[in-house]
């Protein structure tokens, strides 16, 4: 893992004395919210409906276990004991005082933490596939271009004002789990001739105005990477729409002078920023790799693994479904929900992260990840430790057999705690999970993902749902808009609304009817529902969602 | 035609804790809605909105929000004022649960 040289130390430590002396001088009343407002957002501190906010950075996902039990602490000192996890890899606390927010950033700092450009119109945390140096489709670790484009954007000069916000996120594996089709920059390391390079996507985003991200370039080599990446955001800089915020991202830029304009100049630019870079970024580079080096993988035998397997059914049934494929031998990634049926989506209590801590320092290199689908990574599991690991989640709640199912759902936090939210998220999330947890057929189902946003912004990802789930306010009423179709991989496509939105009431069924339409109509248990609504179309599932409501009306 | 005035409350968050709350008649910050001043008056309201904007060192964000006279006092027209006054749905905490203390 990377850890801070002494530059960063000082960089952070400085940082958080400035903001301190800031939270004080508005304390005082020396400065007014407008004056303190931007600079309490390039700390990552929001004001909620009920309360602050503090969002904290966990770069490309990766936290070690000292970090993982610093957060636990955060919660525990200075929250309700619990935090959430985000879509970007990032976690919130959501009860701090402002005059507790300096202290928490200086705990934070002991472990090499911040929560620097997690809001405002900046860089934002680059997030990357959570199974980084682990999966076994990968070409390369993605994370030390991450680490790369971190210290790169890290208060950029340039690139403190920008037209709106700017996520860059990365994979090294050509199966897409970082959705960078949805990114403002999408970076994807390819090799040609044998050599390391990057396809580029620029554009993609959800929001009011959804977009799938379009190729900028199909290859930049390795030493061309952040001259190429300074020259496009320098682009949008001058080029985007300062006039309208909804007009600011670069997807809008993209769409309205076209991807071939945009090609052109970021090319004439790229000239002026190729100049200007002279091999510095390519030495870091080579040292961040460093830190990124593969831990030392055990050769071991997998007969404890083996007699769980058969002898253990909800043993079975986790491995079957949280469990993916390591690069190593006898390795396994193992995916912990964080959504126990019932529980909020990406909530994890100082308990709960103190176990992760601890079984990742046991079992896992101590290494842990965060992913944008809200659940905790332990990367790199001999399979022999599984049963033992195992036991130790469920018995903290841990142990849920269900990625990718249709309760391992992404929720915004919604309205029961965002100001910006038109309606909950949350509680329709739980309802789901419960729902078809009673009704046992969460397997039979197979993958499936629901994505839910309480508002147009779509931090719930609810466009590259299978199915996703928009909350809006209709009128002073909770209404809830149904997509479906929608992908976040390496074959992204945004949901299609399937009509007339149902109330917080009707919600719930009406995902039960269109499971059950899908579940009817698909040809075997091995189509999945995204398989089956590519094939079928609209038609059926708009008839289970309409038509079925309407003769229960009719019939009433 | 211009719409006709409905009660308001004044209302925002606090500086330093970020919770609710909302101005009483005697010009304090209760943490309770049932407390709240209700103004009929579109005139008196807009001076309320102003002298609360004034106390920029003790809250955040001061706005006039709807409400409805119930009979305990202000109650929300509006289910985003209803989770303010109340706390989120998932857990008990927030307003909801500090209503004793």
């Amino acid at each position: 893992m990377y850890r801070y040289t002494e530059f960063d130390t000082a960089f952070i430590q400085e940082r958080n004395r400035q903001f301190r002396a800031q939270v004080e001088r508005r304390i005082a009343g020396n400065l007014t919210e407008d004056e303190f407002k931007p600079l309490r957002l390039m700390n990552g501190l929001y004001l909620q409906l009920h309360a602050y906010m503090l969002r904290v950075a966990i770069p490309y996902g990766t936290l070690s276990s000292a970090q993982m039990r610093q957060l636990a602490l955060l919660a525990e000192k200075w929250d309700k004991g619990y935090g959430h996890f985000t879509t970007r890899q990032n976690i919130q606390y959501n009860w701090p005082k402002l005059s507790d927010v300096p202290d928490m950033l200086d705990a934070l700092a002991e472990v090499n933490l911040h929560a620097i450009q997690t809001s405002g119109n900046t860089i934002r945390n680059v997030t990357a596939d959570h199974f980084a140096g682990a999966a076994a489709d990968e070409i390369a670790d993605p994370r030390p271009v991450a680490e790369l484009l971190r210290q790169w954007s890290t208060d950029h000069p340039e690139f403190q004002f920008l037209p709106r916000k700017f996520k860059i996120a990365v994979t090294g594996a050509p199966n897409d789990r970082a959705v960078i089709k949805a990114h403002d920059i999408g970076i994807e390391i390819v090799e040609k001739d044998g050599k390391q390079g990057y396809r580029v996507l620029v554009g993609g985003g959800l929001g009011r105005t959804p977009m799938i991200g379009k190729v900028l370039s199909d290859f930049v080599p390795q030493e061309d990477l952040l001259p190429f990446v300074e020259a496009t955001v320098s682009v949008w800089n001058l080029l985007g729409r300062r006039d309208n915020k909804y007009k600011a991202r670069i997807k809008i830029t993209v769409h309205e002078h076209g991807i071939e304009e945009i090609q052109r100049l970021v090319a004439d630019r790229f000239a002026e920023t190729k100049a200007a870079f002279n091999g510095a970024d390519l030495e870091l580079y080579e040292e961040i790799k460093l830190s990124f080096q593969p831990p030392a993988f055990r050769n071991a035998p997998e007969d404890d693994f083996t007699a769980a397997y058969e002898a253990d059914p909800v043993f079975r049934s986790w491995a079957d479904t949280n469990l993916a494929a390591h690069k190593a031998p006898g390795y396994a990634i193992v995916q912990v929900s964080l959504k126990a049926h019932g529980q909020t989506p990406g909530d994890a209590s100082a308990e709960q992260m103190r176990v992760l801590a601890d079984l990742a320092e046991r079992f896992c290199h101590d290494e842990l990840r965060i992913s944008h689908e809200q659940n905790v990574i332990l990367p790199h599991v001999h399979k022999s430790d599984l049963p033992q690991l195992h036991k130790i989640l469920a018995a903290h709640g841990l142990g849920t057999a269900n990625i990718g199912k249709i309760s391992d759902i992404i929720a915004c936090p919604g309205m029961d705690y965002c100001a910006l939210a038109t309606a909950r998220s949350i509680p329709i999330a739980t309802q789901i999970a419960t729902r078809f947890d009673e009704l046992k057929t969460e397997h039979e189902i197979g993958d499936l993902k629901i994505k839910i946003s309480g508002c147009i912004n779509a931090c719930g990802h609810h466009h590259v749902g299978h199915i996703g789930i928009l909350g809006l306010d209709r009128g002073g009423v909770e209404t809830y808009q149904i997509t479906l179709g929608g992908d976040g991989t390496e074959t992204a496509a945004l949901g299609e609304r399937t009509g007339p939105g149902f109330s917080y009431e009707e919600i719930v069924p009406a995902i039960e009817r269109l499971v059950d339409a899908y579940v009817e109509n698909r040809e075997s248990a091995d189509e999945t529902f995204l398989q089956a609504y590519r094939r079928l179309g609209m038609a059926p599932f708009k008839e289970a969602l309409y038509e079925t409501e309407k003769k229960n009306a009719e019939a009433a | 035609m211009p719409k006709p005035f409905t009660p308001k409350v004044v209302t925002a968050n606090a500086l330093i804790e970020g919770d609710v709350i909302y101005l009483a008649a005697d010009d304090s910050w209760v943490r309770d809605l049932a407390k709240a001043e209700v103004i009929t008056d579109e005139a008196i309201a807009q001076m309320r909105l102003l002298d609360a904007q004034a106390r920029a060192s003790e809250t955040v964000g001061v706005y006039l929000a709807d409400v409805k006279l119930g009979a305990n006092g202000a109650e929300p027209t509006h289910f985003r004022e209803d989770f303010r006054r109340t706390g989120p749905s998932n857990y008990f905490h927030g307003k909801q649960a500090e209503a004793d203390a």
